[in-house]
């Protein structure tokens, strides 16, 4: 009796607290919208998103050119921060021999824990000199793509790490014993059967690229013209409210929840979309 | 011991020659003083209780052992007179010689025709024509061909635990090797599945050695040509008790333990 009890209150306990989550961030996406509203009904969506001058003091609110930086800095990073990150991956679960392996893991799991803040800083300090020796003032989509990247890198590392771990043993074997090498066996096999895992990585690793807000005002520039190439400073999405916000009023503040409704539409989209290939995966291995 | 030699036919099949055997996992003796002559083109069962290193003796004929940190041979086992233990040899090559079928059907997950195509593809067939020969060829050889002609693209994981199983055969002749390795490769399987398997292994042992482990002792009788029995020492290190011709093995055991453990009084 009273095991079917504790199963029954175990089961209310979860979905109370689940559903409490769910209503909170119903709250919250409701709230952006009907703060957000107003803009776009004065503004007009097309006029909104498809605008590229953005100047509240004469009522201009196009936010096409942030859409732009935070696109390009997401996929810039994401360019790099993929092959990177894969190759860590195999490196830590395949080659590495245990104890370096128990010295880099940690270590990855620790740069996940760093404020975004420090990785700005460092991106300030040591890479817009760099980058501005290029050209440009060194605040550019680069040198933020390239904070981004080492932000990004720990989560594509760790959850494809965890999934290329997650191959059984039986399909490494199999391989070997047709006499293929350890790399064909990689390449051949356990990546293939860890691409749902691996892409699920990825797709969070552009959530948190598209997402960051803090390390991107240090180092992009901020610039609210139109980025014409990766060396030009720009301004993401996040940025743009979080510079903004605090002095805004009206529809100028209308205006910045409705870039938090666009952020948030990207996000949800990206949310689907590792949904789908965690579901993907998942199937894979009940079947298996 | 003697050497038998069922049909005097060349084939490709390789023989296999065991010599003063002794493997260690780290301090753990597993096998100790193997002697064994495993004849060419014929099915060889090697049956004894649990944890007698069956496996470990199987996974030595394609050095798979080799993946085990620590585990260590002493003795020589000879591929057609060559012993796959030699620094000249590559250990690449010999698993593509010596082909391995593992207890639980493992196919990989990915498409039928990519699992077979995986093989060969290793090993340098790249063109498409050639890969669909090679397909087809080893899936009518596995006695599954009629079942998965019309979904070859689809996924391998979605075919029943037999139709994995010859798959998972089908693979390994993809790479036309010479000894085929099996260890209880029907254990997880049902009754007709079982008999395919069976029917299968009498039609390929015209063509390559098998070696099979196994703990049913009418599939023992039923499908192999000469039967090694191993038992556990008392330091738990396996031995060969006895080697002969199954139906000698099976009808007239010359060691008690033998005729004990086929009879079922243990193990
Ligand atoms: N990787 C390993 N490391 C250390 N010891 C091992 C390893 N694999 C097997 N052994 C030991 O070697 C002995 C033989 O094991 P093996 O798996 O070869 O037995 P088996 O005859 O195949 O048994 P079963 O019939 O249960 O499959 C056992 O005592 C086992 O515990
Ligand atoms: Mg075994």
């Amino acid at each position: 009796m009273t095991r079917y009890f504790t199963d029954k209150l175990a089961k209310y306990i979860v979905f109370i607290s689940g559903f409490t989550s769910f209503i909170i961030l119903l709250l919250i996406a409701l709230f952006i919208l009907r703060e957000g509203l107003p803009a776009f009904s004065e503004i007009g969506v097309f006029d909104f998103i498809f605008g590229t001058v953005w100047r509240p003091g004469i009522d201009q609110y196009g936010i096409l050119s942030m859409i732009v930086g935070s696109i390009a800095v997401t996929i810039v990073s994401m360019i790099m921060a993929v092959p990177l990150g894969i190759a860590c991956a195999i490196l830590l679960a395949e080659v590495a021999p245990s104890k370096v392996r128990n010295i880099l893991r940690p270590a990855v799991e620790l740069l996940v824990g760093i404020p975004s803040v420090v990785y700005g800083l460092v991106g300030l300090v040591l890479l817009v000199p760099i980058i501005s020796n290029i050209g440009g003032s060194g605040f550019s989509i680069l040198t933020a793509s390239i904070v981004l990247m080492v932000m990004v890198l720990p989560t594509i590392i760790s959850i494809s790490e965890d999934s290329i771990r997650a191959i059984p043993v039986s399909y490494r074997e199999g391989a070997l014993a047709l006499g293929a090498t350890k790399w064909q066996t990689i390449k051949g096999v356990v990546l293939p059967a860890a691409k749902s895992g691996i892409g699920a990585g990825i797709v969070l690793g552009m959530g948190r690229a598209i997402g960051e807000t803090m390390a991107m005002i240090m180092v992009i520039g901020n610039s609210i013209a139109f980025p014409g190439s990766l060396l030009d400073a720009a301004r993401t999405l996040t940025g743009n409210i979080a510079l903004e916000i605090n002095y805004a009023t009206g529809t100028h503040e209308s205006a910045l929840f409705a870039t938090g409704v666009v952020l948030f539409i990207f996000i949800l989209l990206l949310n689907s979309v590792a949904t789908v290939f965690l579901k993907r995966g998942s199937n894979a291995q009940r079947l298996s | 011991m003697t050497i038998y030699n069922f049909n005097g036919q060349t084939c490709r099949g390789g023989k296999i020659k065991v010599k003063n055997l002794n493997f260690y996992y780290g301090s753990f003796q597993a096998l100790r003083d193997i002697n064994l002559d495993i004849p060419g083109c014929a099915i060889t069962a090697i049956i004894g209780p649990s944890g007698c290193g069956k496996s470990s003796f199987l996974r030595l004929l394609n050095r798979m052992n080799d993946l085990i940190y620590g585990s260590r041979i002493e003795g020589s086992i000879e591929l057609d007179g060559n012993n796959i233990f030699d620094k000249a040899v590559d250990v690449v090559e010999l698993r593509k010689n010596v082909g391995m079928v593992f207890q639980k059907p493992n196919p990989f997950p990915i498409s039928i025709f990519d699992n077979i195509a995986f093989g060969p593809k290793q090993h340098g067939k790249k063109s498409k024509i050639e890969l669909e020969e090679i397909v087809e060829n080893s899936l009518k050889q596995a006695a599954l061909w009629e079942e998965v002609k019309d979904k070859l693209g689809q996924s391998a994981l979605a075919l029943s635990g037999g139709q994995q199983q010859r798959l998972c055969i089908a693979r390994v002749l993809s790479v036309e090797p010479q000894v085929i390795l099996m260890d209880e490769p029907c254990s997880a399987l049902d009754p007709m599945a079982t008999l395919k398997i069976e029917d299968l292994m009498r039609t390929l042992a015209k063509n390559y050695t098998i070696i099979i482990v196994t703990h049913n002792m009418q599939q023992a009788a039923r499908v192999s040509d000469t039967t090694a029995f191993f038992m556990m020492e008392p330091d738990r290190a396996g031995s060969l008790v006895e080697y002969g011709s199954t139906s000698e093995i099976f009808t007239n055991p010359k060691d008690k333990r033998t005729e004990d453990y086929i009879t079922g009084r243990f193990g």
